[in-house]
């Protein structure tokens, strides 16, 4: 064990001489209080140290003691439904253990030590298993199954394993190792946060992850095991669409990872996501989520290991087959952690401040993504998908930690204060967005959503582009200069923007749309360009067309229950084709 | 009896640096005795080895590296609390001003306060009605919320916060309340302006000001809002009291921040402002709140003054990703005479959707909401457009929309500073309102809600 002394304290930077036996990385606990850091340098014999609790009162002189290992998560039952801090400290248990606020050097395990499982096996004794068979089961919530795999890196002879009911750190078996040491099963392993789980090999993602949200799913998608950002100003929509991602994505599991951000979003997440159902499953969202919560009057260091605390739980639950999504808001607040730290440190400092390794840093945390061949005999397949929301300062996309997640991210869903002003939400900007997936994914939606998808998906796009160009013009000189079709053209794609895009996440309907009625919308108002198109060149008014009584039942389409869809698409579309035929013999009456 | 040191070996700005010192802890509290008896406050900013680097939070004017002595107190910056605190008028570091006695406290507490454990929070969502159509009806104020208001210099804010200090009240309940207003290098005469306010309402017994003044030395404002937050948590998690904070005015608290770190040579962020500002003033804002299981809570309305009116400047633009929202205030509105301008359309309340509905307000609350909104931001497109092409260019509905959003400003916003309107009241104008245009347009409100309040006076 090796112990220091602290001689310098800057914040949450603290400078300790004395450590020459110390890792890099190591955690250890500062101070009398016991605050617990990293060891983020060494120079010498002195290691400067990140600590994740507030620093205020140490003084130099107290001591320093490594615990010698990494910063590490505990895996596994009794992580669903939890919320944890930055390193994983249970948030719930502490306010039961000191009250509504949080004070400094709580020591107290990340699962529960006294919460009894039951474990059924499913490999016999005497089995040769390797890193990540699956040795058994247990039923965590009504949803999860909580597979517990042989610990990655290892391989042997299954001596002994027995049902029953665990605790997590109770032997459940135990395994002979190929080099012929004894080693106890239990129901928890442990896994250092900044290297990531090992896997067999990574696929390509070729299967959406279906959000429910119509913007997403139907213009810029995001395939399973792939990542998006969601850049954009305050106030428009951020939060609330990592919210509704994280309500409805067709994922197994989720990991919510609050890093920087306003503590009652937390707490929001935390009353509502039980009262929720899954529509997949029909059971409460909470009993898949797993919360990460850094609020931004937390420790600022903790920040910075929040997001590979989150991530590396996240990678766990794909380890065993499962698709996972990972929310992570926001990035930026994690970027600035980092930036803290370096200036502390007194490194040189790259583009406005961020050390020169940003880059490289957040390249890694979302290169963690992916769908995968998991460890195992099995070769079962997981996916992680993670979801990171940037807070450029301004909304100015071109800082340095936008620009940094650009260049890695396959789909960017770019936030607008100017929708959001209009109260259009989501206000995910249908030019500047895009989804790198849309093509990959087209062929799946095709199969399995309607086979005119992508037929309907790049008709959308085409009206919506040539709207903002048509836009130009009339405000330059005015509506009525347009043409006919010009101006049917743009009517359209106002019915696209708020029949279609326009989504309320607040209204119990609307807030989820299943693909099926996405299809019967976009072919709706898709159907009403195509067939108004032909009324007017046969000759009805284009005032006529735009008025037409069934255009508001169009809008009112995305209120209709999932279980009456295919009728009331049925019936407005026929009463559409009805409309415009009169609208026809009303000219021809003339 | 704490060592006393004569070794300060540079004063800089507000830092100053001692040396030799022994046991000196992070962020502790000191004090420098002058050669004439005169004390000032301090903290410690970094310790390195035997060498403390010292900020001060009163003028350096006098301190002398040969004889004047300082003394580490082995605590941090504490408030003394008391219920007696209110009514009180104090200085930027927490000492009466007003001549009145000493506060005898009832227990001591750091005022950096201690981070609430989101587990522990309890959702804000009880309708407070300020009175202010704007911002009742579009951006509502929720109990608990953190609510800044987005001015700039000549604008009216201090009218507006003194109008929903004067007119807020959470209907139905008669709860003890107390306001506490912290006063940042603002003028004698605005500070004057919430004093007169207060005193007219009688709510002047149950304040308390924390007042630096223009005049007062910049750097004790980095502490005065923490005093402020510090008495407020003490009245709401520990007297029950439904607390209201003003904090004003946040930019002079972030420039008094800019000061520190440039003597200290600090990598600057973006403007000069320090890299953790953004950290720095969560720690103020989150103070907001309510908690699980204690009936009080906090209110905070921090009030700044968007330099240049740009919303994108460093101090509103982290401002508003820590707060939840933001009422910003107009300059092309104020010109036109509509008061309170607020400019709704990039305004904001993102707590509003729980307090707001059936059982809270009223059932058409979010419909029209949404429906008023969009049916300006329509309004004020098709007046662009008016100024450019004309009125002629302009179909009838978008001319219908046009006279909707003049309205809008004139009636809905512009309810003067006088006027107290309940929430029914608003609803009632935004449905007078809605009335130009026809039902059809309506998209985004129920049928069974314009059936029952569409055309109906």
């Amino acid at each position: 064990m090796s112990t220091g002394v602290i001689t310098k304290i800057s914040g949450p930077l603290v400078v300790a001489s004395g450590m020459r036996d110390a890792n890099m990385f190591d955690v250890v606990r500062v101070s009398n209080s016991r605050l617990i850091g990293e060891i983020i340098e060494m120079r010498g014999d002195r290691a400067s140290i990140q600590v994740y609790e507030e620093t205020s009162g140490i003084g130099t002189g107290e001591p320093v003691e490594s615990t010698e290992e990494p910063l590490s998560v505990e895996l596994g039952p009794g992580l669903i439904q939890g919320i944890f801090d930055g390193i994983q400290r249970p948030l719930n248990v502490i306010r039961d253990m000191v009250g509504n606020n949080l004070t400094r050097g709580i020591e107290v395990p990340a699962l529960s030590r006294d919460a009894v499982w039951h474990f059924t096996p499913c490999v016999e004794i005497g089995t040769h298993v390797t890193g990540g068979d699956i040795l058994g089961t247990v039923e965590e919530t009504d949803i999860v199954t909580h597979k517990i795999m042989v610990p990655p890196l290892l391989s042997g002879t299954v001596r002994s394993l027995y049902e029953g009911d665990y605790k997590v750190t109770d032997k459940i078996g135990e395994l002979v190792t190929d080099k012929g040491e004894e080693y106890p099963i239990k129901l928890m392993q442990k896994w250092p946060v900044r290297k990531g789980r090992p896997y067999a090999n990574k696929l390509s993602p070729d299967v959406p992850l279906v959000t429910g949200q119509r913007v997403v799913d139907a213009l810029f998608p995001i395939a399973k095991g792939g990542v998006a950002a969601i850049p954009g100003p305050f106030g428009s929509g951020k939060t609330v669409t990592q919210h509704q991602l994280a309500k409805w994505a067709e994922a197994d599991i989720v990991v919510y990872i609050g890093c920087g951000e306003r503590g009652n979003e937390m707490t929001d997440v935390l009353n509502e996501f039980p009262e929720l159902i899954d529509p997949h499953t029909g059971k409460s969202l909470m009993e898949r989520t797993v919360l990460i919560a850094n609020t931004s009057d937390m420790p600022v260091a903790a920040r910075e290991a929040s997001i590979y605390t989150g991530i590396t739980i996240a990678e766990y639950f794909r380890d065993m087959g499962y698709s996972v999504a990972l929310m992570a808001d926001s990035t930026s607040r994690w970027a600035e952690a980092l930036r803290e730290m370096s200036g502390r440190l007194e490194e040189m400092p790259g583009e406005e401040g961020y050390p020169a390794y940003l880059a490289s840093r957040l390249a890694q945390f979302y290169e963690r993504a992916g769908r995968v061949i998991s460890l195992g005999s099995d070769k079962r397949e997981g996916a992680l998908s993670v979801i990171g929301a940037v807070s450029p300062p301004g909304g100015d996309i071109s800082e340095p930690v936008s620009q940094a997640t650009l260049r890695i991210v396959k789909v960017f869903w770019g936030l607008d204060s100017a929708l959001a002003y209009k109260r259009h939400f989501p206000a995910i900007n249908w030019l500047t967005s895009y989804s790198l997936y849309a093509d990959s994914l087209g062929k799946w939606f095709n199969a399995n959503a309607g086979e005119d998808w992508t037929k309907l998906r790049a008709e959308m796009m085409k009206l919506l582009s040539e709207e903002a160009a048509l836009d130009e013009i009339v405000k330059l000189v005015g509506m009525d200069a347009l043409s006919a079709p010009d101006r049917l053209k743009m009517e359209a794609a106002r019915s696209i923007r708020e029949d279609f895009l326009h989504q309320l996440a607040f209204h119990e309907i609307d807030t989820y749309s299943s693909l099926n009625k996405q299809l019967c919308m976009m072919r709706l108002v898709t159907q009403f360009y195509d067939d108004a198109l032909a009324a007017l060149e046969q000759g009805a008014a284009i005032d006529d067309i735009v008025t037409l009584p069934v255009r508001e039942a169009i809008g009112r389409f995305k209120y209709i229950k999932e279980e009456n869809v295919n009728a009331e698409y049925a019936a407005i579309s026929a009463e559409l084709k009805k409309q415009l035929a009169d609208a026809v013999d009303r000219k021809e009456a003339f | 009896m704490p060592k006393e040191y004569r070794t300060i070996q540079e004063v800089a700005g507000p830092l100053m640096l001692v040396r030799e010192v022994e046991g000196v802890a992070y962020n502790e509290l000191g004090e420098i005795e002058l050669a004439n008896g005169e004390k000032r406050r301090c903290r410690v900013l970094e310790v390195d080895g035997s060498n403390a680097l010292v900020q001060l939070f009163e003028s350096a004017t006098g301190i002398n590296l040969a004889n004047s002595k300082v003394r580490f107190l082995g605590r941090q910056m504490e408030l003394g609390l008391s219920p007696d605190m209110l009514g009180r008028v104090f200085d930027g570091l927490g000492r009466p001003i007003d001549g009145g006695p000493e506060i005898i406290p009832e227990k001591r507490a750091d005022v950096n306060g201690v981070p609430m454990n989101p587990a522990a929070r309890s959702y804000p969502q009880e309708f407070i009605q300020t009175g202010v159509s704007a911002i009742d009806g579009l951006n509502t104020l929720v109990r608990g919320q953190k609510l800044p208001i987005f001015s700039a210099s000549g604008l009216p804010h201090a009218e507006l916060a003194a109008q929903i200090a004067r007119q807020s009240k959470v209907r139905g309940a008669n709860e003890q309340f107390a306001v506490v207003f912290a006063a940042m290098g603002i003028t004698f005469e605005e500070s004057n302006f919430f004093v007169e306010s207060f005193r007219s309402t009688g709510a002047l017994d149950r304040t308390v000001m924390f007042s630096n003044l223009a005049n007062d030395p910049a750097i004790e404002r980095i502490a005065t809002p923490k005093m402020a937050l510090t008495a407020a948590e003490y009245l709401a998690f520990d007297k029950g009291m439904h607390v209201l904070v003003i904090l004003t005015d946040i930019t002079n608290y972030a420039d008094a921040l800019r000061e520190v770190s440039a003597a200290r040579k600090e990598v600057p962020g973006r403007r000069g402002y320090p890299g953790y500002m953004y950290t720095d003033l969560a720690s103020i804002y989150e103070r907001a709140g309510r908690q699980n299981g204690k009936t009080g809570s906090i209110t905070m309305i921090p009030i700044l003054t968007m330099p240049e009116d740009d919303k994108t400047h460093p101090i509103p633009d982290l401002t508003g990703y820590i707060t939840e929202g933001q009422i910003i205030l107009s300059r092309e509105l104020y010109r036109k005479g509509v008061n309170p301008p607020v400019d709704v359309l990039p305004s904001l309340s993102r707590l509003k959707d729980k307090g707001i509905g059936e059982g809270k307000t009223r059932k058409d609350h979010s419909n029209t909401m949404n429906q008023l909104f969009s049916a300006y931001a329509r309004g004020k497109d098709a007046k662009e457009l008016m100024v450019i092409l004309g009125e002629a260019a302009l179909t009838d509905i978008d001319k219908l929309y046009a006279k909707f959003a003049d309205e809008f400003e004139k009636v809905y916003v512009s309810q003067g500073f006088e006027t107290n309107r309940s929430i029914e009241e608003t609803l009632d104008i935004g449905w007078k309102l809605l009335s130009i245009l026809p039902r059809s347009e309506l998209k985004r409100i129920s049928d069974e809600l314009l059936d029952q309040y569409y055309g109906k006076e």
